[in-house]
């Protein structure tokens, strides 16, 4: 959001007012009429796409057993991209036979110093194509360039890269054991992070020994299968890595698989709950990372223009599509005022529209069902007396978008404080004291990230260790890095990606 | 005239205090040769529930301890138990096991406590990270408890199974709720006398006798539940833990070990029952380019 960040803090912000009427007695800035962004679209001419994709099974594109194909199409214009093979149980089946294959054969075997040189070779494909991945993870899943090309694309070459290095040093892993894999992971992954989501799950399975079927969101196949013409290209050993498209069938027929060993899956907790009940009694590993709804605590004492910043990037980063998304704001009754005077202000400037336009915050809605979803989540919190705030942009009248929103006045029990929406919805809620506010952000079935705003060390050391969550920013929000463990407490699953604790569920002794 | 022996009642243990079941039910346990040993408490899924409540209350003082502090508690429980060596193997005798038997039982149980009291303030360390991360922030990754773990003890070691499985959970910080070995009891009402003795807050480890036919559909679907720990060997219950276990998305393990043997004391069933959390801070930049070392 670098534009527009420059342009707010250039500014006297505590002048600005959404209000008509203070805004006529105080000089502000308005960024629709004074200031306007001439369009920066990034090109899409340099990309390679087919029409249709296979399956990548054993190494090579096949076409499915199904013989059936469904469209992907870009959520910004609903024009559809390219056909995506819609795999069924035989293709599944073929897909698991080939990890097996490969597992025992090959990859299992093959020293870890040579492993690691494979995943090192992934690592930098991924680096030399970035600008083809980061161009079509935004027409497919419609997130702003600005965020697949600096966030999404470099962390996923850099989380090949990370454990690349492990491949050979796994016994410095785990103190007096020798880890030796697990066989075959089936890996289920979400559609807001495609391409990132990809390599959390295919890096460390590779790195420990194990090999993989992957299965990517119906919604975003692509950048998974551009994914697989690298690993194509790299020489990784044939069915070592092997990516499936599909529905939900499709993903059910993987954990259902008896060849899998290993279970890797992120998205909501309702699914994560069905696949811990179909793996009951089979002895399948399974690391679930699922929704979350996490409490973004700002207290009297934060520093406020900073922690503004860091809820509009808490809610609205990746059009709030993000499991760790800073969901509900919990402002201190002190500055409770101020903080939303000034969110609302920063809500106003936000560049809402064409996703490939690098000037824009918040792009399209993955998809018309999530749109769906978040509206009736607006309507939800409206019924139950919330009240609703949304800034005044107007939206692009194709595709599928949503006005970053606020709810006031909710309340514990509201389900727009409850339940997870994955969209740019914000609800807030006002605390007194410490206690309340912790009571409040462990108050949910959800663990799986925490926000804490204050200037004082010894209160950062007391919230961060009370919060009932994974991952904890204090004085910031939605960072990411390959040695970073990221998890979650409660029902928002168990297991760990990243980092050295992200090799422990990809091994056994 | 002999004299009239004085026979003891085996209670329950929930939240410090050693109650009788609420379900005013028993189950009558006998000797090797048919005599009757003692009437055990069947509990009740009240029972259960009052344990969990116990254990919940229990959990922010016990995890928030200072982890020396643990270590120290968990050394007095193993003092205790020396202190106290002769009844557990005379129980153990009682209900089956040979003298050699029974006092291998109970030294390795001691000696396992005194294992993990070490344990309390060093798997930190070793499982603990600070982490690398390429942009100017503070990162490290510290192992909390998973928080109230039930756990179903192992059936044929009432003792060393028992200690082997409670030692680990409540050294990483813990609570727990217990169902002991339903033919092999006494000796988790005793060690729970030992418990009300040796400084462990009330509600750190709660200890029900009864079935698993009663009670493990209750301990794998309670909602406030976070883990479950199983150390038995029947294939329908260990498969049911996990479906009712996913309502809350519970932890649920198998822990199918030869408790007699070494190797089955280790961080690494600590770190079954721990989260691991990490945090972010930024690091100011301003001035990083003066630093000299």
């Amino acid at each position: 959001m670098a534009a527009a960040v420059a342009a707010t803090t250039s500014s006297d912000i505590n002048s600005m007012s959404t209000s008509s009427t203070k805004r006529s007695a105080v000089p502000s800035l308005s960024f629709f009429k004074d200031w306007t962004y001439v369009p920066a679209p990034e090109s899409s001419d340099h990309i390679h796409l087919k029409d249709q994709y296979g399956l990548f099974i054993n190494g090579e594109f096949v076409r499915p057993h199904s013989k059936r194909y469904f469209d992907t199409i870009n959520p910004a214009t609903e024009k559809k991209i390219a056909e995506i093979a819609d795999a069924d149980e035989k293709d599944v089946d073929a897909a698991v036979t080939a990890a097996a294959n490969a597992s025992a054969k090959i990859w299992k075997r093959m020293p870890g110093k040579e492993r690691s040189k494979y995943i090192y070779r992934i690592a930098r494909m991924i680096q030399e194509r970035a600008r083809e991945f980061a161009v079509i993870e935004t027409m497919d899943g419609g997130k702003p360039i600005r965020e697949s090309r600096d966030v999404d694309v470099p962390l996923a070459a850099n989380h090949f890269f990370y454990y690349a290095g492990w491949a050979d040093k796994l016994d410095y892993a785990f103190p007096n054991r020798r880890p030796q894999p697990l066989g075959v992971a089936g890996q289920i992954i979400p559609w807001n992070f495609p391409l990132l989501m990809a390599a959390w799950k295919i890096a460390p399975a590779l790195a420990c020994g194990n090999t993989v079927v992957l299965k990517p969101a119906e919604t975003t196949s692509l950048t998974a299968l551009k994914l697989a013409e690298i690993i194509q290209e790299s020489g990784l050993p044939a069915g070592v890595v092997n990516i499936v498209t599909g529905f939900g069938k499709t993903g059910a027929a993987i954990v259902n698989h008896p060849g899998v060993n290993k279970v890797a899956f992120t998205g909501s907790t309702d699914v994560g709950k069905i696949i811990q009940k179909a793996i009951a009694g089979t002895g399948k590993k399974a690391t679930l990372e699922l929704g979350g709804k996490a409490a973004n605590i700002v207290f009297d004492d934060a520093p406020i223009d900073q922690a503004v910043e860091g809820i509009v990037n808490g809610i609205f980063f990746n059009q709030g599509h993000v499991c760790c998304a800073g969901s509900r704001l919990l402002v201190q009754e002190g500055v409770a005022e101020i903080v939303i005077r000034k969110l609302k202000d920063r809500m106003e400037t936000l560049i809402v529209g064409d996703p490939m336009d690098k000037n824009t915050d918040i792009g399209a809605i993955n998809s018309k069902e999530q749109l769906k979803k978040i509206n009736e989540y607006i309507s939800i919190g409206v019924n139950e007396g919330a009240e609703l705030y949304q800034s005044s942009c107007t939206l692009p009248s194709k595709g599928f978008f949503c006005k970053p929103t606020l709810f006031l006045n909710t309340s514990q029990s509201h389900r727009l404080v409850q339940e997870e929406i994955f969209g740019p919805v914000l609800a807030v809620q006002t605390f007194r004291t410490v206690e309340e506010a912790i009571e409040k952000a462990n108050n949910i079935p959800y663990g799986l990230s925490a926000g804490i705003w204050t200037d004082k060390g010894s209160k950062i050391f007391n919230m961060t260790s009370k919060m009932r969550a994974g991952v904890v920013w204090a004085n910031t929000y939605n960072k990411f890095d390959p040695t970073s463990p990221f998890g979650g407490y409660k029902e928002s699953g168990y297991g760990r990606e990243g980092g050295l604790h992200g090799l422990l569920p990809y091994v056994q002794w | 005239m002999p004299r009239v022996e004085v026979l003891k009642t085996y209670k329950i243990a929930i939240g410090g205090q050693l109650p009788r079941t609420e379900s005013g039910r028993y189950y009558p346990l006998t000797g090797k040769n048919g005599t009757p040993l003692a009437n055990v408490s069947l509990s009740s899924r009240k029972d259960l529930r009052n344990a969990v409540v116990a254990a919940r209350s229990a959990c922010g003082g016990w995890s928030g301890r200072a982890a020396f502090n643990r270590g120290q508690i968990l050394y007095r429980i193993a003092e205790m138990m020396e202190g106290r060596k002769a009844q557990f193997i005379d129980e153990l005798m009682l209900q089956g096991s040979s003298r050699a038997a029974a006092e291998k039982e109970v030294t390795m149980s001691i000696d396992r406590l005194v294992y993990y009291s070490g344990w309390c303030d060093k798997y930190q360390q070793s499982f603990g990270t600070v982490n690398p991360v390429a942009s100017s922030h503070f990162n490290f990754s510290v192992p909390e408890p998973t928080g109230v773990v039930a756990i179903v003890a192992p059936e044929e070691s009432g003792l060393l199974g028992l200690v082997s499985v409670v030692a680990p959970c409540i050294a990483g910080g813990n609570t727990c709720v217990v169902l002991a070995s339903e033919q092999r009891p006494l000796s988790s009402i005793t060690f729970a006398e030992v418990l009300a003795t040796s400084d462990v807050p009330g509600g750190v480890v709660n200890i029900l006798t009864g079935t698993t036919k009663e009670l493990l559909s209750h301990f794998a679907s309670h909602m406030d539940v976070n883990a479950l720990v199983y150390c038995r060997h029947d294939a329908a219950e260990k498969m049911s833990i996990v479906q009712l276990g996913a309502g809350n998305v519970k932890r649920t393990m198998v822990w199918e070990k030869d408790w007699t043997k070494d190797e089955q004391e280790n961080p690494y069933l600590l770190l079954e029952l721990q989260e691991i959390k990490t945090t972010w801070h930024p690091i100011e930049n301003i001035g990083a380019s003066g630093a000299k070392y």
